[in-house]
């Protein structure tokens, strides 16, 4: 099965019903994207398909095929960070940092559809992602501030 | 509990001391065989008393010999080595901070080793808040005693006083002759390893230029890029993946399994030793397949109690060394004598970290050396761990932590480690374990529920002259009470442990401070006494009475209620050298508690790092929310039901209220840890304004998992 991630195309062996999440990170060492729960639950997973927002826990590899997958790594432009990486990086929106990838890419989904969300949106758009360590006001602020800034 | 060897079961707040220590010995050990030239400098020191220690009443002290180290390299670059870890709490940056700012040089020339034991000191562990209070201070003096090495080693150099010179952005200046030299050069063709006794003056926190700075966290372009490798995402050359059979319930014990089911799977190996069933395959899904061929039968789980009976449990369950529960003659006769009495019992669930990344290992064996990547608090427990499952010599075994995805107290054991270096040893390669969410809802340990029975007085002035405290199974952190109080009597009892239970952010101070400030609450309204004014009255540290009152301002406290539902509380206490003070407004909305604004006052002396310690009292905050709203593990016949985030609700964007956080900053002493005490104000301060709001006191935690039941 042939998948497109980050503009690169990855040859992939593994059944088409596994799930996108542990073809990234097993198959392709791709660990940017989190496992947290498997469920849906708690966003950590969170890839772009075609812009998209979907858990990699829960969408079978197949599902993924000819569409363009984007994770974490796939984000910045060389050196030039994402603006909202470069946001979450200014105000230090993380502690453990293991939903960063999660949050900054839900982010990017509503901030394609929604270039200036205010904040009921975005707490609206955010809340199936799970920050453990509580930073939430800072990532609420970090989106803010990529959204004034883009 | 299936297998007790392996998995002791975890005690709240005994089980940290328990540690052996173990030392390092600078004089036996060759720092430049694997070193490259330069100086080195190791601290040797006897533990710095701090309150934050000082409060500890039983256990081991510190090991006396070498407590941290660093070394200068040729190339001017410092690297310092501590057994401490980073796990969010931000301290690979504010430890470097104090480093910087004794040596005098920028932070970006200092790479922190945390928690290697072949690498660094032994270190009891990462938990009680005593990274920025015991280690801080010992960076700190290790890096004062090799700026002072720096200039003598300048002075010999030059043949001049070393009282002329002093240093400055990682040069030796000599303002008389205008000559400068910078570290690098000073270190280079050196093999230079100097013991320093760690009682070097250090600069006060008055002078500071980087420690006290909000500094940004190093290494955040690696967690924005998803280049950070977390234990999780660890892998080996040639690694395979194991996975362990867990029984269906507690105590379940296996009557068989299909082992040759499963080896007949292509590069299979199947473990089945003692408490272990498990197998390693050359994927994560050829190991899934395998565990499922091996259809395990199990025999019953014996019965066993439930959350539905768990206060009753506690109640009539003592341990076998329950202390007394007699009240004293004294304290009996004052309480008689009260205006007003309080009798009031108090309640505290089972809770769980949930770290976001669960338990993950991998092991790799080279003969009989052992190497495990692995999350933990602890390093060296569970190196430890390691050495006496498989009869290793210290040097034998070697555990590093690369830096983890949370913790807060639940990460002090092994078991993945344990795990995979078994499955290791069998498969003749390295293996890689994961725990899944479920697996780490079951199988690692919970915070200890707890009853707490409160029976209090006060005289016609409002003064307290009774308090009787009695903690069932929660633990002892800040039991103590900071009132003053003529006649008291404050236990703890250890009682059976229905569930494996263990550390947590600010380990049983939580409950006692929810327990604590809710009866003052009660109590100043019994006597219709403003709650603040109360507590001021009756209060003997004046540095939380200072967080109180500035709280209060910042809150605007009292308050007057401008709409229905409406409701201000407040609690606050002292843990671990920190003083925290929470005010919270509530809203009552179709029967569900809707947290509107939160205003948190902390004190922890010299503030290090100001950014990173708002990060933490928020974060501490926000997921105070969850325990004192809706977390609570719910159990029956063996089996952990909320075994999911489906099941088990943690705080989200929609939960969490504006957040202003108020920093007292203490220059004049030393600074405390700041990552546990501010979590403990949450929860009083919300059941306080439920009853502000409603009149109804709930004396549970958590107050409302399903809203305000009627
Ligand atoms: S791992 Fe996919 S949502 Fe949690
Ligand atoms: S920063 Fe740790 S889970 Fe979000």
């Amino acid at each position: 099965m042939q998948l497109d991630i980050n503009g690169r195309s990855y040859t992939v062996a593994a059944a088409p019903e596994t799930a996108l999440l542990w073809v990234l990170r097993n198959e392709l060492n791709l660990t940017g994207t989190k496992y947290g729960c498997g469920e849906g639950e708690c966003g950590a997973c969170t890839v772009l398909l075609d812009g998209v927002a979907r858990h990699a826990c829960l969408t079978p590899a197949a599902e993924a095929k000819g569409k363009k997958i984007t994770t974490i790594e796939g984000l910045a432009q060389g050196e030039k960070l994402h603006p909202l990486q470069q946001a979450f990086l200014q105000e230090g929106a993380w502690q453990c940092g293991y939903c960063t990838p999660g949050m900054i890419l839900r982010a990017a989904a509503l901030l394609r559809n929604t270039p200036h969300p205010s904040e009921e949106e975005i707490v609206a758009a955010m809340n199936g992602n799970i920050c453990r360590c509580g930073t939430y006001p800072r990532i609420v602020a970090a989106i803010q501030r990529a959204a004034r800034e883009a | 509990m299936p297998d007790e060897g392996l998995r002791p079961r975890v005690e709240a707040e005994r089980y940290e001391m328990s540690s052996k220590t173990q030392r390092f010995e600078l004089g036996r050990r060759d720092f430049f065989q694997w070193l490259a030239a330069g100086i080195v400098v190791a601290g040797v020191m006897p533990h710095v008393p701090t309150d934050a220690w000082a409060q500890r009443r039983e256990g081991e002290p510190l090991p006396d010999n070498i407590g941290a180290w660093l070394h200068i390299g040729e190339d001017g670059a410092i690297t310092v080595y501590t057994g401490k870890v980073e796990v969010g709490q931000g301290v690979r940056t504010s430890l470097a901070q104090q480093v910087a700012e004794e040596l005098r040089v920028d932070l970006s020339q200092i790479t922190m080793i945390m928690g290697d034991t072949r690498l660094t000191p032994f270190d009891m562990g990462t938990f009680g808040s005593m990274t920025t209070p015991v280690m801080g201070q010992r960076l700190r003096r290790v890096a004062a005693g090799a700026h002072d090495l720096l200039l003598k080693v300048a002075a010999e150099r030059w043949g001049v006083p070393q009282s002329r010179l002093r240093a400055e952005a990682g040069q030796i200046l000599d303002p008389g002759s205008r000559r400068k030299i910078s570290y690098g050069e000073l270190a280079r063709g050196q093999r230079l390893a100097q013991a320093v006794a760690m009682d070097d003056p250090l600069r006060p926190a008055t002078e500071w230029t980087i420690a006290g700075t909000s500094a940004a966290k190093t290494g955040g372009r690696a967690i924005v890029t998803g280049e950070h490798r977390y234990p999780y995402d660890w892998t080996r050359p040639g690694m395979l993946w194991g996975k362990v059979a867990r029984p269906p319930a507690y105590g379940a014990q296996l009557l068989s399994a299909d082992l040759e089911a499963a080896r007949r799977l292509p590069g299979v190996t199947v473990v089945r030793d003692a408490d272990l069933l498990g197998v390693a395959a050359p994927t994560a899904e050829a190991a899934a397949e395998a565990l499922a061929a091996l259809k395990p039968r199990w025999s019953p789980a014996p019965s066993q109690t439930s959350s539905s009976a768990l206060y009753e449990f506690l109640l009539n369950h003592p341990a076998a060394d329950a202390s007394n529960t007699q009240g004293d003659e004294e304290l009996n006769a004052a309480l008689a004598a009260a205006s007003h009495r309080l009798d009031s019992v108090y309640q505290v669930a089972y809770i769980q970290h949930v770290p976001l990344e669960p338990r993950a290992a991998v092991a790799e064996w080279q003969g009989n050396e052992l190497t495990v990547w692995t999350g933990t608090q602890r390093p060296f427990g569970v190196r430890d761990q390691l050495m006496e499952a498989f009869h290793l010599r210290a040097d034998q075994a070697h555990v590093l932590m690369p830096d983890m995805g949370g913790a807060y107290g639940g990460k002090h054991t092994g078991e993945a480690a344990l795990e995979a270096a078994r499955l290791a040893r069998a498969a003749g390669k390295p293996v890689k374990v994961i725990w899944s969410r479920e697996e780490e809802f079951t199988w690692a340990y919970f915070r200890p529920a707890g009853v707490i029975k409160v029976r209090a007085g006060i005289d016609n002035r409002g003064k307290l002259t009774a308090w009787q405290f009695d903690n069932y199974n929660s633990g002892e952190a800040g039991i103590e009470t900071p009132y003053q109080v003529a006649h008291k009597q404050i236990r703890f009892h250890r009682t059976e442990m229905p569930l494996r239970q263990g550390s947590y952010r600010c380990l049983a101070a939580t409950a006692n401070h929810f327990a604590r400030e809710s009866a003052m609450d009660e109590l100043a309204h019994a006597a219709a006494l403003d709650p603040l004014e109360f507590r001021l009255r009756n209060l003997r540290d004046e540095r939380l009475a200072t967080v109180f009152r500035t709280g209060a301002r910042a809150f605007g406290w009292p308050r007057r209620k401008q709409r229905p539902g409406q409701g201000f509380g407040f609690g606050g206490g002292v843990e671990k050298g920190g003083r925290i003070a929470t005010f919270a407004e509530i809203r009552i909305e179709g029967g569900n508690v809707k947290l509107e604004h939160v205003v948190s006052a902390f004190e922890c002396g010299a503030i290090v790092n100001p950014d990173n310690l708002k990060n933490q009292i928020e974060g501490a905050a926000i997921m105070g929310i969850g325990g004192a709203l809706f977390e609570a593990i719910e159990f029956a016949d063996g089996k952990i039901e909320s075994n999911r985030l489906s099941r088990y609700r943690v705080p989200r964007f929609r939960d969490v209220p504006r957040i202003e956080v108020v920093l007292v900053d203490r220059k004049d002493l030393n600074p405390s840890g700041a990552g546990e005490a501010p979590i403990m104000g949450l929860a009083p301060a919300v059941a306080n304004a439920i009853f502000d709001a409603t009149g109804r006191r709930l004396r549970h935690m958590p107050l409302a998992p399903n809203g305000l039941e009627a």
